[in-house]
């Protein structure tokens, strides 16, 4: 488990039961992902988060795909309606709640389709009992999380508490930090979900409205390329279609009977769907380019984080070094996999190191702490929670502050 | 599926165990005219159950699995409970996920299928006890038939929570005492058949597990009309036998006892005139074909 692995010429292996270079029914030619992203033209692009699922999604060769609303996701849901009208979607529809969609979601899997779909916040609770349970049937559903608040009194504002609840349901967590984090993530995230050594569930996630309801620009390679589809025969469990023999699929019930079997099959099954979230690592790491992205960690200070707060750190480590004062900067991609082995490489030297946050739980300054050496050098914050937004400024003043140096009154700087 | 894809690989044939060897055999996949009646004489989908000795369930289970038209293209989707002890046993492909979830987990299944395979006709069956169907799943029941997902939903009314002890729910009947109604039950038995007629199903039956001709018929119809038209939905009488303070061999009367004039079982259909169309056409359609083979088999052996 969790060892390093050898990036050099590494390449993923996507499913080829259908040929590359044929042409599915909307024109688009099937293509390797390595070559999607790799070989293909790029072309940039401004537009919405919102807008970037949608375009992911057209050359996603998706089979299914189940939608609710809720901000803010509410619109590329939609969005993917249209693209199912158009003939890129296979089936589409609204489901009831996101439990019920997330069961649809299921049933779909279960049936032999890749399925994409998304929420946020509310949504990602009320369809939680569902999250576990797709990891333990082993089906590799998409569910693009756009985080937002889950407190009461109601909010809608961006909040990334919601991953918090996701990090033990045996999922793949990832957590794009751009609009193009959020398109490179959900296309590369089918193929590494779906390796037949994985085959978990994966949630991609993002900052809602900070990445679903901004522009940027965000390179696309040509709308005529599409992945090569989900084979759902590449599968550690039978497909639910009645093409292959019923097996007995247990000598018996999973509950009840024999307690101590029941004990060790639970045990077991449990470690294996951890142990198929660690064997993602070798499949992402080529396609993502590491778990992590580092900058300067030769030095003594170090921001790591993921999301959005990494681009407020990346300010706020401009603003610092104005003032002579250098820091380093770790972005982790995946949460689970969670990089242990890098992070503690990476973090190394550091004598200080800053976990910036959009929750009030800190949880990624947890995840650190349980992970690294020393780890009282780790400082949990700043975080912000309920929607408030991070400014680098207020990074900045954190980190000067714990370090004993004079912070100007608020609003003098940058 | 084909027949063809349940073959025994010669080289391992000698580990493969006896029971699988008899279902490759001897069992009625692909037979157009299979039924109750294969019991005893060719080899059941449903290997054992674990139910209590004489659970009405496993009679149940054992003539719905005779009764399927196309056990070789069909999936069966369960829910927590009672019957969730069976399907592991089942020779048909099944799904158990979560409790309460089976309808939106058919929903998603039956697209997909239909999707997957358009020239083949795949049934997605429901099988889920009454407090799954009615209580905490209502919602989703009930979604699944507003929006005419073609799949069949069989409840097992029990009229209890029986896999958690013995609990009410909203089939049980009005004043009955039970765990968490220990005043007895204050409103009445959940009018299912009714809601299931209204909320858009082609074809609803409530009957018991008495008879096993008249359970063949049921689970016929409601799979050829989910396959046509729409949703369908059947609610069997199951006692639980050990809720209710019964020995193993007195399900069967308590069964009939309440299919009796004024029970809360006598068998009742509603059938939307589409169905009763394509059901009639099914029937005169059978016919000839039974009449054609008896024929047939007359001039073989002239
Ligand atoms: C979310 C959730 N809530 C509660 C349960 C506990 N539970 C398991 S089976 C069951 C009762 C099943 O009753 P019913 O659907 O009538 O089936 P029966 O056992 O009577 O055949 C309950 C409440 C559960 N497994 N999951
Ligand atoms: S508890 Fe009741 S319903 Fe469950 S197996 Fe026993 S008799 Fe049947
Ligand atoms: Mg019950």
């Amino acid at each position: 488990m969790n060892k390093q692995v050898e990036l050099k010429n590494r390449k993923i292996i996507a499913s080829q039961h259908v040929k590359l270079g044929q042409k599915n029914k909307m024109g688009q030619t099937y293509t390797d992902v390595n070559d999607i992203f790799y070989k293909a033209k790029q072309t940039a692009n401004f537009m919405t988060g919102s807008e970037v699922i949608r375009a992911a999604i057209k050359v996603a060769s998706v089979g299914t795909s189940v939608a609710y609303p809720i901000t803010p996701q509410s619109e590329a849901a939609a969005l993917i309606g249209e693209l199912y009208a158009e003939g890129y979607v296979d089936e589409y529809f609204r489901g009831e709640s996101e439990f019920a969609v997330m069961g649809q979601c299921a049933g779909s899997a279960f049936g032999g389709h890749r399925v994409f779909t998304t929420t946020a916040g509310p949504g990602t609770l009320r369809a939680m009992e569902n999250f576990p349970m797709w990891a333990g049937s082993r089906l590799p559903i998409q569910v693009c999380v756009t985080c937002r608040g889950i407190n009461s009194p109601l909010s809608i504002q961006p909040d990334t508490l919601e991953m918090h609840y996701l990090l033990e349901t045996g999922m793949l967590v990832w957590h794009a930090e751009t609009a193009q984090d959020l398109f490179d993530y959900i296309l590369k995230g089918f193929i590494v979900a779906e390796q037949p050594d994985v085959h978990v569930p994966i949630a991609v996630c993002c900052d809602g409205f900070f990445v679903t309801h901004t522009k940027d620009t965000v390179d696309l390679p040509p709308e005529d390329l599409c992945l090569t589809p989900y084979d759902p025969y590449r599968n550690p469990q039978p497909v639910m279609d009645m093409e292959t023999a019923p097996i007995r699929m247990m000598r018996d019930p999973f509950v009840m009977k024999s307690n101590y079997i029941s004990y060790a099959t639970h045990a077991s099954w449990q470690q294996e769907v951890k142990a198929a979230v660690e064997r993602s690592r070798k499949h992402t790491i080529p396609l993502l380019d590491g778990l992590i992205d580092e900058e300067n960690t030769d030095r003594e200070i170090l921001i790591v984080g993921s999301g959005t707060a990494v681009s407020q750190s990346r300010e706020a480590i401009r603003l610092l070094e104005a003032e002579g004062i250098k820091v380093g900067l770790v972005k982790i991609k995946t949460i689970r996999p969670f990089p242990y082995e890098e992070i503690r490489r990476a973090t190394k030297n550091a004598k200080h190191i800053f976990v910036p946050e959009f929750n009030v739980a800190g949880w990624l300054a947890r995840e650190i702490k349980a992970n690294i050496p020393d780890n009282e050098r780790v400082y949990v914050g700043p975080h912000v929670a309920g929607g408030m937004t991070m400014p680098s400024e207020v990074i900045v003043e954190e980190i000067k502050k714990h370090l004993g140096m004079e912070v100007a009154a608020r609003g003098t700087l940058g | 599926m084909s027949k063809e894809k349940i073959v025994l690989c010669d080289d391992l044939a000698d580990v493969m165990p006896p029971e699988y060897h008899e279902l490759v055999e001897n069992a009625t996949y692909g037979d157009q005219d299979r039924g109750w009646k294969d019991i005893g004489s060719s080899k059941e989908l449903i290997e054992q159950h674990s139910l209590c000795a004489g659970c009405p369930e496993s009679i149940a289970f054992r003539y719905i699995l005779a009764s399927l038209p196309a056990p070789e293209d069909t999936v069966f989707v369960g829910s927590t409970g009672c019957t969730s002890l069976v399907f592991p046993h089942v020779a048909v492909h099944n799904i158990h996920s979560l409790f309460g979830n089976q309808n939106a987990i058919a929903s998603g299944l039956k697209r997909t299928l239909k999707s997957r395979f358009p020239g083949v006709e795949k049934d997605v069956v429901v099988l889920a006890g009454d407090g799954a169907t009615v209580d905490i799943g209502l919602d989703m029941t009930m979604q699944s038939w507003f929006r005419q997902e073609k799949f069949t939903t069989i409840c097992f009314d029990n009229e209890l929570y029986a896999n958690t002890g013995g609990q009410e729910s909203g089939l049980m009947q009005k004043g009955f005492v039970a765990k968490m109604a220990p005043k007895g039950k204050n409103f009445e038995k959940v009018r299912l058949a009714e809601i299931a007629r209204e909320a858009g199903c082609a074809y609803v039956a409530v009957l018991t597990v008495s008879k096993p001709n008249r359970v063949e018929q049921v689970i016929k119809n409601a799979v050829l009309v989910a396959r046509e038209i729409g949703p369908t939905f059947v609610q069997l009488y199951t006692p639980c036998i050990l809720e209710i303070g019964k020995q193993s061999m007195e399900g069967l009367d308590e069964m009939k006892d309440s299919e009796q004039i004024g029970g809360r079982f006598v068998q009742k259909e509603y059938i939307t005139d589409e169905a009763q169309k394509l059901l009639d056409s099914i029937k005169e359609e059978t016919k000839i074909r039974k009449k054609a083979a008896k024929e047939a088999k007359k001039l073989v052996n002239a």
